[in-house]
């Protein structure tokens, strides 16, 4: 022992193992030592209470953190600093309440939002902290609350409890301290991990007062993020022990199977693995949000110059023609270069409706009523679990229209994780024959699995007449071939697999009458039929993933011996008798089945005569004692006896798929968008629901991590040789990984990640295996990353946390039963195939509108605002404003604003259908081809000329003229009026053209925003709002006398038509001459939906079949078996021969 | 059914809307429309431009220009003087009748009064006739707020200050004797601004109401009297104060003096005849390279003469027109290709 432990401190001699915790001792870690400096002197224990924070705000520091949250916003700042300068009467040019109200107004409105989001927090916080635990305190069990829980604390779990932090097993109610867990929460497994205490808390830690004197000291790694690892050591009684990741319960694990176990708390709260593995929650933007800040960035410039050659333009302009203007005379000692900076400002402050407040407002407006109409979509309602997709994030919609990469998890979000025995082959017959629709019905076997669903009775009354011996042989093999453990539950059976595959094979075995009821370390019992049979077992040679088979040798009652073996089609083909029968039957069966991407098992069996046992029986052992490389020596022992097998038949189990998940994936591909599946599962499993849900099809080349490794290898070589070449730019001398057009594939495991973007970047496909949450995060990070790629994350569990907050969008799947995924997605909904419609549909409507608002928005600023720069060329560069000051305040609020606001909530080229039929349409998305730079520019260029027209038609017809009575109308304020009149006109007009659905709704606004803004004008110039506020409303009565003038309407009508004509003019033109990318697509696609009708060949690969030898990510539970640990003795709750025939304490476990 | 409806309590609902399924026409840009709406539009244009070129060819406009700029000019001696009420006389000929109603401007160029500052240099609340503004006018009017003596001045600020104070009379010659034209000054500011916009302190007699304050720096007169001959026609609602309160839009304009008050000889207008327009000069304007201008002109329903509207619909009429057949030709070519 003493030897061990010196070996063990060698090891970890580098290790920085400085978390101490001593049991049942709480004042111990407030000592000094563990202090540390949390804020000047201040100092606070490192060791984390069990309580956990995800909210970002409290009472107090809402409203200054939230404000400082926002001001880091460059608008909310832009326009703080144009309140400030409106307040300056020098300059101020526009009144400071044009910016104050709506300033109040954006920040309120997300100051709320932000408030209900904490307080969603707040309360899912609380609801956690406040879960109840047993803990050890003054020497008995009290029930508390998780908060109160500390480090050193004994806590005690029941059977179905989560685990509440991170703690070292020391006993349960299992023999040898064995605890199941459910690591779902952690990684997505569904399959049952047993964890062992040591031995010595084992025995001396069973009774309440053994536990309220543990006073060890433990010694281990600071808190970190690995799931897979903990070392540690254990003082107690001036012993030391050793400490490993099996002897730990992580916090977020369920207890199973196991009444209750009790823990040491080592880590707490925060400072436990899955907290740790818990990504940053991260404000997410979406690309336009980026753009469009660039884009303000570029207004930003263009004010600043367009005011700066104002300014200058004013300086010439003073020292020229206002300083010889005596009636210009202000009193003010100012040169003119003074006055030209102060013009600067002024104008500043003119055009900043170029960057309108609204811009931000509207836009969260538009992306609040899209988030509503994805939590509407009744097509996206999953009535069995009655779940309503929601927006949780309603500021990502029109991401959602370009997604270039999909992140899946596969466990829970493809498939439903449920096995299920579909089919099977017994001696070359395909069974089921017929299919009929009503299930069958167990109740003639008491011990049938309700929930098991067969519908062939053909089969099942084939096996109950007894006459098949092959049907019979073969479902004795599923009940005895496997390392499944059984409990008995309340007169019923519960099978625990390490693999839901196995588990699956011994139900459907169960349920044809073949009922596993038990088993020991070496014999086994089950029911055949009526009646009970025990078997013993000479050995379990099990699963790994290079035999790809596990087998049993049994001796029967009769003394017979007989091998029973189930392994991959591959594997066991090989190692089949010459004599074997139904070889070829079987091989077309299996084919069948894999084309159904059913997941396959061949079964066989071998009778070996007692002679031949015995000698191999002696090399196994032999090589169970083999020291160096025992494993290898094992699988080559094994090699010996699995040969001549003798084919019984094939299972087919289902990986039963969600429902519609390969037409959504299929359909996501051909909108380019590409998939990669991220899983926890093994290589096989993993393949095998690629191929199952289309993501993997027979045409496409799968290259696996070491193939890669070799091609990057090559790479790397290669750049080394070149390094000039490499200079030039990455993208061009990155010649394809993979020449020829083929399609690829790529599966990955783990450790592959990091150099792996661009090669898998090439592929159509990319399944990641045995990738930790952390690794799934880093997988997106790096294509985020290296590709500048829109991506999305859609998964179920808390293993996918991680991935899906780090991506763009991040998908929960909602109506399970973990919320943590849910909690920090952004958009959850019941199905996977509703990511479809999410995307194709929802996605691309969003994008489109938002870029048909934005463009829209900029230019109908464009226009308004530098009709003020035209003007300032007529007016001294005075900064004088060409409108009347209540139009430019009510202007992007009450005029122009409601018809764009719809086009962006309603707005549909084409509708849900046909966006859905023709997938390729969701392509200028991904692009980005509807707004960018260019379109960005497009709407300046028109903007300008449209403010031209606005000013310089009326310009020339006001230049010298009278009205119809003599009076001069070519005041100011005629002219504003005017100019304005044209402006609404041509903005709602045009927006009208743009508008590809035309509602009622539209129309309404359309005309609506036309009749407010006159109804408005008329009121603002009517007489008695003068009355009461002279000095505000100045334009008494210039409504009603300008437009009573004919001329002037005749100015509007040309205004409008020579802003509107050419627009017409070019769209037709480009729209004969360019038809739009939509149509062109819809075209092609008809011609290629009708070659796809034609049914794709029968295809008999062999790389299609698939082997349901894909358990779990471990071996079975052979070890556990054998070593006899599991089993006890116990008062029986059944009689008869089940009773565990011996029960050799072998605890070496915890000293190997 | 309760049963139900429970069960499915997160159900969305089914209707038009909340499915975006809400009946729309979804317009298109065909050929069918765009091409006819242009030619349509176009020939509509054409129209509206000839109406009003032909309009704008009938209006009569006499323009003339006494800034007295260059010598020999009639009222050069006058620009070159600071003296006041400085007279000179311009002559004119007419050769046919002028048809009435005839209008009478003055017009004056590089004259900036809708520079922002001086927009802005007048107090609305003294003008509505608030006397808490006359005794402490808003600072906006500054620097002619308060005079050196710190009194008030009413009405303050620089567009009140700077008011066009040349005064004109017309005369008519026939056959050695000359009589005047008599100028009609009623009405000619806007209706809204001589009842509504503008108001004189309820105090009578006005006067009193000006108690306290000065007048502007420039004005010869207080604004209590600026015409003598009638009494409703001072104050703030003074007919040629409100011309001259109503800022022009562009840096060259003209405003209203007087109707030729069609009476008399002149019930058609001005006959043709010898005419002299008697002229106080007081308006500086050759400091800033302005000039000044006398305008008579008759009007039309599109108000007074300009052809840049007619030209300008007459030009976008007929470009209608030629794309009409571009877009046709267009059309033609990449629909049916084959046809070619």
């Amino acid at each position: 022992m003493m030897r061990m432990c010196t070996s063990w401190t060698g090891r970890n001699a580098g290790l920085n193992v400085t978390w101490k915790v001593k049991a049942n001792d709480r004042p111990y870690h407030q000592l000094p030592e563990f202090k540390k400096k949390v804020f000047l002197c201040i100092k606070k224990s490192k060791y984390s209470g069990n309580a956990i924070k995800t909210y970002k705000y409290n009472f107090l520091t809402f409203l200054p953190l939230n404000l400082y949250e926002q001001f880091r916003r460059v608008a909310n700042v832009y326009f703080l600093a144009l309140l400030i300068l409106q307040i300056i009467p020098e300059i101020s040019t526009l009144p400071w309440y044009t910016t104050l109200i709506p300033l109040v107004i954006v920040l309120g409105i997300t100051a709320i939002k932000d408030l209900v989001d904490d307080l969603a927090r707040h309360r899912m916080d609380n609801e956690i902290n406040n879960r109840k635990s047993e803990v050890l305190l003054n020497g008995r069990f009290q029930e508390a609350k998780w908060r109160e829980i500390q480090v050193g604390d004994v806590v005690r779990l029941k059977k179905n409890d989560f685990i509440p932090a991170d703690l070292l097993l020391l006993s349960s109610s299992n023999p040898n301290s064995l605890c199941y867990v459910e690591t779902a929460e952690l990684d997505g497994e569904t399959n049952l991990k047993f964890r062992m205490g040591l031995r010595v808390t084992d025995e001396r830690l069973q009774e309440d007062h053994q536990l309220a004197d543990f006073n060890a000291l433990i010694e281990c790694e600071e808190p970190n993020n690995r799931l897979d690892k903990f070392t540690g050591m254990m003082l107690w009684d001036r012993e030391r022990y050793p400490l490993e990741l099996d002897n730990m319960l992580l916090r977020g694990c369920k207890i199973r199977n196991t009444d209750w176990c009790h823990g040491l708390v080592i880590f707490a709260g925060g400072d436990t693995k899955i907290m740790k593995n818990g990504g940053k929650t991260r404000f997410k933007r979406t690309k336009i949000d980026e753009l469009m800040n660039y884009m303000v960035y570029t207004i930003f410039a263009l004010l600043i110059l367009v005011s700066a050659g104002l300014a200058i333009g004013h300086t010439y302009w003073y020292e020229a023609i206002g300083t010889k203007a005596w009636y210009l005379f202000d009193g003010k000692d100012q040169t003119p270069g003074y006055r030209g900076f102060l013009s600067f400002w002024g104008y500043i402050i003119v055009l900043n409706t170029m960057v309108p407040i609204s811009l931000y407002v509207s836009v969260e407006v538009i992306r609040l009523g899209q988030s509503k109409f994805i939590n509407w979509d009744l097509q996206m309602y999953f009535a069995e679990k009655d779940t309503p997709a929601k927006a949780r994030t309603t500021t990502l919609n029109e991401e959602l229209g370009q997604i270039q990469y999909i992140f899946s998890d596969k466990t829970g979000t493809l498939t439903q994780n449920i096995m299920q025995f579909k089919k099977c082959t017994i001696a070359g017959l395909i069974k089921p024959f017929s299919i009929l629709c009503q299930l069958v019905d167990w109740s003639w076997n008491r011990y049938a699995d309700k929930k098991f669903q067969f519908i062939d009775h053909s089969l099942v009354a084939h096996v109950r007449s007894k006459k098949d011996k092959d049907a019979m042989e073969f479902f004795k093999l599923l009940s005895l071939c496997h390392t499944v453990m059984v409990e008995h539950k309340d007169d019923d059976l519960v099978y625990q697999a390490a693999s839901p595959d196995e588990g699956a094979l011994v139900t459907a075995a169960r349920n044809f009458g073949y009922v596993f009821l038990s088993r020991t370390q070496d014999t086994m019992t089950i029911r055949e039929m009526d009646q009970e049979m025990t078997y013993e077992m000479l050995a379990l040679l099990d699963f790994n993933s290079d035999r790809k088979r596990m087998s049993i040798i049994l001796k029967f009652p009769d003394g017979r011996i007989r091998l029973y073996c189930k392994g991959a089609d591959t594997v066991i083909y090989e190692r089949l008798s010459p004599s074997s029968k139904h070889k070829e039957t079987t091989q077309t069966a299996l084919d069948v089945f894999a084309n159904e991407t059913l997941r396959t098992l061949c079964l066989c069996y071998k009778d070996i005569s007692a002679e031949e046992f015995e000698a191999w029986s002696r090399r196994h052992k032999e090589a169970q004692v083999t020291m160096n490389d025992r494993e290898a020596a094992l699988d080559a022992v094994y090699e010996q006896i699995e040969n001549n097998l003798m084919l019984i038949g094939a299972t087919a189990i289902e990986d039963k798929l969600q429902d519609g998940v390969p037409e959504t994936i299929a359909k996501l591909a051909k909108a380019d968008i590409k998939i990669w599946v991220l899983t926890g599962d093994k290589k096989e499993t993993a393949e095998n629901i690629g191929y199952s849900c289309s993501l993997l099809t027979d045409d496409m080349e799968i290259h696996y991590g070491d193939d890669v490794n070799e091609k990057l290898t090559r790479r790397q070589a290669s750049r080394r040789d070149d390094p000039q070449a490499y200079r030039r730019g990455k993208k061009k001398t990155a010649e394809p990984f993979f020449p020829g057009s083929n399609k690829n594939a790529l599966i990955i495991t783990g450790g592959w990640l990091i150099d792996f973007v661009d090669m898998a970047c090439e592929c159509e496909a990319v399944i990641c295996c045995r990738v930790t949450p952390k690794q799934k995060a880093n997988v997106v990070s790096l294509v985020k990353k290296y590709k500048k790629a829109v991506t999305l994350s859609i998964g179920d569990g808390a293993n996918d946390v991680n991935m899906i907050k780090t991506a763009d969008i991040g998908v929960g799947i909602s109506g399970q039963e973990g919320m943590q995924a849910v909690m920090s997605s952004d958009y959850a909904f019941a199905q996977f195939r509703y990511l479809q419609r999410l995307l194709l549909v929802h996605g691309r409507w969003s994008y489109i509108r938002m870029c048909k608002f934005l463009r829209f928005f900029f230019f109908k600023n464009f226009a308004f605002t530098l009709v003020h720069f035209w003007y300032s060329f007529f007016n001294g560069y005075s900064s004088q404003i060409t409108f009347e000051d209540w139009f430019i305040t009510l202007y992007n609020l009450a005029y122009s604003s409601l018809p764009v606001l719809l086009v962006g909530l309603l707005d549909q080229d084409v509708n849900d259908r046909l966006s859905l039929k023709f997938p390729k349409l969701y392509i200028p998305g991904q692009q980005g081809t509807l707004f960018n730079y260019k379109n960005f520019f497009i709407s300046l260029f028109h903007g300008i000329f449209v403010s031209l027209i606005i000013f310089f038609i009326p310009y020339g017809a006001f230049l010298q003229t009278m009205g119809q009575d003599g009076e001069a109308p070519s005041d100011y304020q005629s002219f504003a009026v005017v100019a304005a009149s044209s402006l609404i006109f041509i903005v709602n007009l045009q927006i009208s053209l743009d508008t590809s659905y035309w509602t009622f709704v539209n129309c309404f606004a359309v005309l609506g925003s036309i009749a407010i803004y006159f109804g408005v004008m008329f009121d603002i110039h009517s007489a008695g709002i003068h009355v009461i506020f002279p000095s505000v409303f100045t334009f008494t009565g210039v409504a009603s006398n300008a437009l009573r003038q004919p001329y002037l309407w005749l100015t509007i009508i040309l205004t409008v038509g020579i802003s509107l004509l050419p627009v017409i003019c070019i769209q037709f033109l480009s729209k004969t001459i360019w038809p739009s990318v939509g149509d062109k697509k819809y075209e092609m696609e008809l011609k290629e939906d009708d070659d796809k009708k034609k049914p794709a060949p029968f295809q008999r690969g062999r790389r299609s079949r698939r082997s349901a030898y894909a358990f779990s990510h471990a071996q079975g539970y052979a070890d556990l078996i054998a070593s006899g640990q599991s089993f006890r003795r116990r008062p029986r709750a059944h009689g008869g021969p089940q009773e565990s025939i011996r029960e050799i304490p072998r605890r070496e476990a915890e000293n190997i | 059914m309760v049963k139900q409806e429970s069960e499915s309590a997160n159900r969305p609902d089914n209707t038009a809307f909340t499915q975006q399924r809400l009946p729309a026409w979804q317009p298109i840009l065909s050929a069918g429309i765009v091409i006819p709406g242009f030619v349509l539009i176009g020939l509509a244009f054409i129209g509206i431009g000839v109406a009003l070129l032909v309009t704008s060819r009938s209006i009569q406009v006499l323009e003339l220009d006494y800034t007295g700029d260059s010598n020999g000019s009639p009222c050069s001696s006058c620009s070159q003087s600071d003296i006041a009420n400085c007279k000179c006389s311009l002559n004119f000929t007419l050769t046919t009748l002028f048809q009435g109603p005839v209008f009478f401007y003055y017009g004056l160029s590089n004259y900036f009064q809708n520079y922002r500052r001086y927009g802005a240099s007048k107090d609305d609340n003294q003008l509505y006739g608030d006397l808490s503004s006359f005794t402490s006018p808003s600072s906006s009017c500054s620097p002619y707020n308060y005079d050196s003596s710190k009194k008030p001045i009413v009405p303050c600020g620089s567009i009140a200050n700077s008011m066009f104070n040349d005064t004109f009379t017309l005369t008519r010659t026939v056959s050695g004797t000359t009589n005047n034209v008599t100028l009609d000054g009623k009405g000619i500011a806007w209706w809204t601004d001589y009842n509504i916009k503008y108001r004189n302190p309820s105090v009578t007699p006005l006067k009193n109401a000006f108690n306290g304050t000065v007048k502007p720096i420039n004005w010869a007169k207080p604004a209590y009297e600026l015409d003598a001959s009638d009494r409703s026609n001072n104050g703030f609602v003074n007919q040629d104060f409100l011309v001259w309160m109503r800022r022009a839009a562009l840096p060259n304009f003209r405003k209203l003096y007087r109707r030729i008050d069609a009476s008399g000889d002149y019930q058609k207008g001005l006959p043709a005849g010898n005419y002299t327009i008697d002229i106080t000069y007081n308006y500086p304007v050759r400091a800033f390279n302005g000039a000044k201008k006398i305008v008579f002109s008759n009007v039309s329903w599109m108000g007074g003469s300009n052809e840049f509207l007619g030209i300008a619909y007459l030009v976008i009429g007929s470009l209608c027109v030629v794309m009409s057949v571009v877009m046709l030709i267009v059309y033609a070519k990449f629909k049916f290709p084959d046809e070619e």
